[in-house]
């Protein structure tokens, strides 16, 4: 079912020229040719809408509802959030599988001081928050009762809404779409916080202004706010060697080149990400819908996302959420967990430490709560210890 | 030139710039606010240091937003200026008054009331402007409320039944004058509607609850050319007939809009009668010029932010689309390159990133007598190259100036209080309406610096003798 796959293949796309916007720069995926057979679905955002082009000739039409937040997609027009992202035959007309929701006033009103609900629609956030959620499956001492039999649940993750993040509004707005367009890098202060690939640029052209009301990560957010601008890219012509238009156009196209591995370099980023685990979840026709985490290494960035690709791999349809530092060791801590069967002492020795160091790497990131109170206890009482020590021992002399 | 006279010369262009491209309203990439705020500290700035110059740009093709704000701010300062300067800034603003569209000397009317400007100078321009109105009678129908506030502000004596009809409408049976009592009757009687301008009618029909097809239908004789311009689209959805107009008579710009609203298909369809009213109204603009400027390339900018904002819509392409054709009319021998589209510029479309830099390689290559750039000045893709290949062409490839090089730019940049530059030695110039296009080259060379103050200051001088001697001859 899960297999590890290196980096994720960008094959067929290539960096477009950058845009800036503030911090914020946005880096074009061009796509010489379009998958023209799997489309986006617009029912999702239009309701009167059928769906954005008719190709023919129409060898495989397989539509998808990529993942919505909050949509009027059901036939009586109640909020509802999908289970992630669905492929759907073009004759399948019934509603996508969602659940209903339903807003208290609080919720709303938080959102409106620019605090964020969370809502777990997100394929791959769901996968991610779905990391061992069974908890431990050797019951070993150390865990409590209700971590052995609930495991996790319920797990909680935070993002922030793109709507939330300073400046990406505009920067979307003013950002002006190449025709062959089919996908987006997004940088904020050049950290690589998001990426979005669809098949075709007439879906990317519709679903643009849906980046606004993705989800990101914190990372994002605080960028966005503390840096005021990236440096633009400059050419420079060398002006000793143009003695005819010939030569400016050859400087021109040296200059693109310039320009051109710039980009690539940047979009580096997710390509390095290292190992991937890709867990299949759908597969429909020629194309497969699947999720993928990364390896959890502290030290690179994490993207969790989402893909489509057809049988011979190539890319259809990509999201990628930037995981924080905070999650990432979350997810570190589990996997680790995971692989060790959730014994504590080996997953101590895999981490390179001793017991009462991973009991405190576990409490801090926030799942003291599975361990039984009085492994924390001792934990805490032998914390204490080297404070304490010395003032007793002087107190005994004075 | 000493660095004073030159920081003068920057500063006045700049204000001449920003006050021909920017109404205060959204652009593709600054909100209303902003513009606000930039237009009104320019104004501020210019007004406070020189205040001569300030006057004098009533006499430019500065757009109708800007003129008002203009008299507006000189009748506000009036006291700052010396008995000489108030005697030039009243003729300015008298003659510049009388070529405003009445709504906008209204507006200035009304803003002077909200700033309490109320002295015996203001009261005596005010008096005449009103005066020189063609028919008071029409005046107090078609702007009802502005006059009774110009009327009350300025202690205006109206002639006859029009005070009456502003402040004492009740009170008669019927009027003599035929506009007022068709006005009467039209809140009672339907037929007398078609009587009254479209503005004052379109209310009275609603509230008459007159179908829209049937109400257009009859007031299409009432209609203005703006009007009838304005409603084609309108007259279409409703099949009328009777509105559809000869697009020939159309000013350049205005039409250009007008092409850039039709779909696609429907521009491909009437693509010879399009064309053919595009080219006869930028014959009209171009005049005497015609032919004269010799060999010309126009690179010109259809990027996605060419599609303007909700309240300026396609107006920097439509701009771009009428400077096409007025050019293909000015030169002897032309080349229009956009950046994308290729083909019949007619179906041209915002779409895209701005390249400019490799465009004006390809136009360069004609080596032209000049080459003109229509773009807002965001050249993205990469950003710079523009400067840089104009750069490289100056020093290396044209040391002679043989190709004089203008970028005209529809859209004024909030931030920098100035239309956006491609290069540092390329005149930048505002545009508005692009029949002014051959005017604003005239201006391009103050703002390189290439030309002096002294010449600056002779250039105003000289518009504005010319602007005020068609009054001085009239009897």
């Amino acid at each position: 079912m899960t297999n590890a796959g290196d980096g994720i293949d960008l094959t067929g796309l290539t960096a477009g020229p950058a845009q800036t916007w503030g911090a914020i720069r946005l880096v074009p995926l061009l796509r010489a040719s379009p998958v023209t057979d799997l489309r986006l679905h617009a029912r999702l955002y239009d309701p009167d809408e059928l769906s954005v082009v008719h190709v023919e000739p129409r060898t495989a039409y397989v539509s998808y509802i990529p993942h919505s937040f909050v949509a009027t997609w059901t036939t009586d027009a109640t909020p509802a959030a999908a289970y992630g992202t669905q492929l759907r035959a073009p004759a399948d007309t019934r509603a996508p599988s969602g659940i209903r929701l339903t807003f208290r006033r609080r919720l709303a009103r938080r959102e409106a001081r620019q605090r964020l609900r969370f809502l777990p629609l997100h394929l791959a956030l769901e996968g991610y928050l779905a990391l061992q959620f069974g908890g431990p499956s050797i019951a070993w001492q150390e865990w409590t009762h209700h971590a052995v039999t609930c495991g996790l649940s319920p797990r909680v993750e935070a993002g922030y809404t793109g709507a939330s993040i300073a400046g990406l509004d505009d920067a979307l707005r003013v950002f002006e779409i190449h025709p062959d367009q089919c996908g987006m890098m997004l940088y904020a202060a050049d950290a690589l916080a998001a990426a979005f690939v669809v098949p075709h640029p007439d879906d990317y052209r519709a679903l643009h202004p849906t980046l606004l009301q993705d989800l990101y990560g914190e990372l994002l957010f605080h960028y966005a706010h503390l840096y005021p601008a990236v440096p633009e890219f400059s050419p420079r012509l060398d002006d000793t060697r143009v003695a005819s238009i010939a030569d400016l156009r050859a400087q021109l196209t040296r200059a693109d080149a310039d320009w051109k591995s710039f980009h690539a370099g940047l979009a580096d980023g997710l390509l390095a990400a290292g190992r991937l685990t890709v867990t299949p979840v759908h597969r429909m026709g020629r194309f497969t819908l699947a999720r993928f985490l990364p390896a959890f290494d502290l030290d690179t960035d994490n993207h969790i996302g989402e893909t489509i690709t057809d049988e011979a791999g190539r890319l259809a349809y990509l999201k990628t959420f930037r995981l924080s530092a905070a999650q990432t060791r979350r997810g570190h801590l589990l996997s680790q967990l995971a692989a060790n069967d959730w014994d504590l002492d080996a997953t101590a020795a895999t981490l390179g430490a001793d017991r009462n160091a991973l009991v405190q790497r576990l409490d801090r990131a926030g799942f003291g709560h599975l361990l039984r109170p009085d492994i924390i206890d001792a934990w805490r009482r032998r914390t204490r210890e080297p404070r304490t020590k010395p003032l007793a021992r002087r107190g005994g002399t004075a | 030139m000493s660095r004073a006279d030159r920081v003068a010369c920057e500063d006045v262009v700049m204000f001449v710039n920003a006050a021909i491209a920017s109404t205060a309203q959204r652009e593709f990439r600054s909100d209303a606010a902003a513009q606000r705020l930039s237009l009104g500290f320019l104004h501020e700035y210019v007004l406070g240091n020189y205040r001569d110059l300030y006057a004098a740009t009533l006499a430019l093709d500065v757009n109708d937003r800007n003129a008002a704000l203009v008299v507006t701010n000189l009748l506000r300062t009036a006291r700052e200026a010396s008995a000489a300067q108030r005697a030039v800034e009243g003729r300015l603003i008298a003659a510049r008054l009388r070529s405003l569209p009445p709504q906008r000397v209204y507006g200035v009317i009304r803003e002077l009331r909200r700033l309490r400007i109320n002295n015996r100078r203001t009261r005596a321009i005010v008096r005449d402007w009103v005066a020189a109105r063609p028919d008071p009678a029409f005046d107090a129908i078609k702007y009802r409320r502005s006059l009774s506030v110009a009327a009350r502000h300025a202690h205006l004596p109206l002639p006859g039944e029009v005070g009456t009809v502003l402040f004492d409408w009740r009170r008669p049976k019927r009027y003599e004058t035929p506009i007022l009592e068709a006005w009467r009757r039209a809140h009672y009687e339907q037929r007398a509607l078609y009587e009254l301008p479209y503005t004052v009618a379109e209310g009275l029909a609603a509230q008459h609850g007159i179908d829209r097809a049937r109400f257009l239908t009859g007031i299409a004789p009432r209609l203005t050319d703006r009007e009838r311009l304005r409603l084609q689209g309108t007259a279409a959805r409703h099949r009328v007939e009777s509105i559809a107009m000869d697009l020939a008579t159309a000013p350049l710009t205005r039409l250009a809009i007008h092409v850039l609203s039709l779909p696609r298909p429907e521009r491909a369809r009437r693509r010879d009668e399009l064309t053919g009213a595009l080219q006869a109204a930028a014959r009209r603009a171009a005049r005497r010029q015609a032919g004269t400027w010799g060999r010309v390339v126009a690179v010109l900018d259809d990027s996605y932010s060419a599609a303007g904002s909700g309240v300026k819509r396609r107006r920097p392409l439509a701009v771009a689309l009428a400077t096409h054709y007025l050019l293909e009319s000015l030169a002897a021998d032309y080349t229009g390159l956009w950046l994308h589209h290729r083909g019949d510029p007619l179906l041209v479309h915002p779409i895209g990133a701005t390249g400019l830099g490799t465009r004006i390689v390809d136009g360069l290559e004609h080596r032209p007598d000049r080459l003109v750039i229509v773009s807002d000045g965001w050249d993205n893709a990469p950003p710079g190259q523009a400067a840089e290949v104009l750069r490289v062409w100056r020093s290396r490839l044209d040391p002679h100036q043989a190709t004089s090089v203008v970028h005209l730019n529809p859209v004024y940049d909030a931030d920098t209080f100035d239309v956006r530059r491609l290069a540092a030695g390329v005149a930048t110039v505002g545009v508005r309406d692009a029949e002014d296009v051959a005017a604003l080259v005239e201006l391009a060379r103050f703002a390189t610096g290439s030309a002096g103050f002294d010449e600056l200051r002779h250039h105003l001088a000289d518009r504005v003798e010319r602007f005020l001697t068609p009054e001085g001859a009239a009897p």
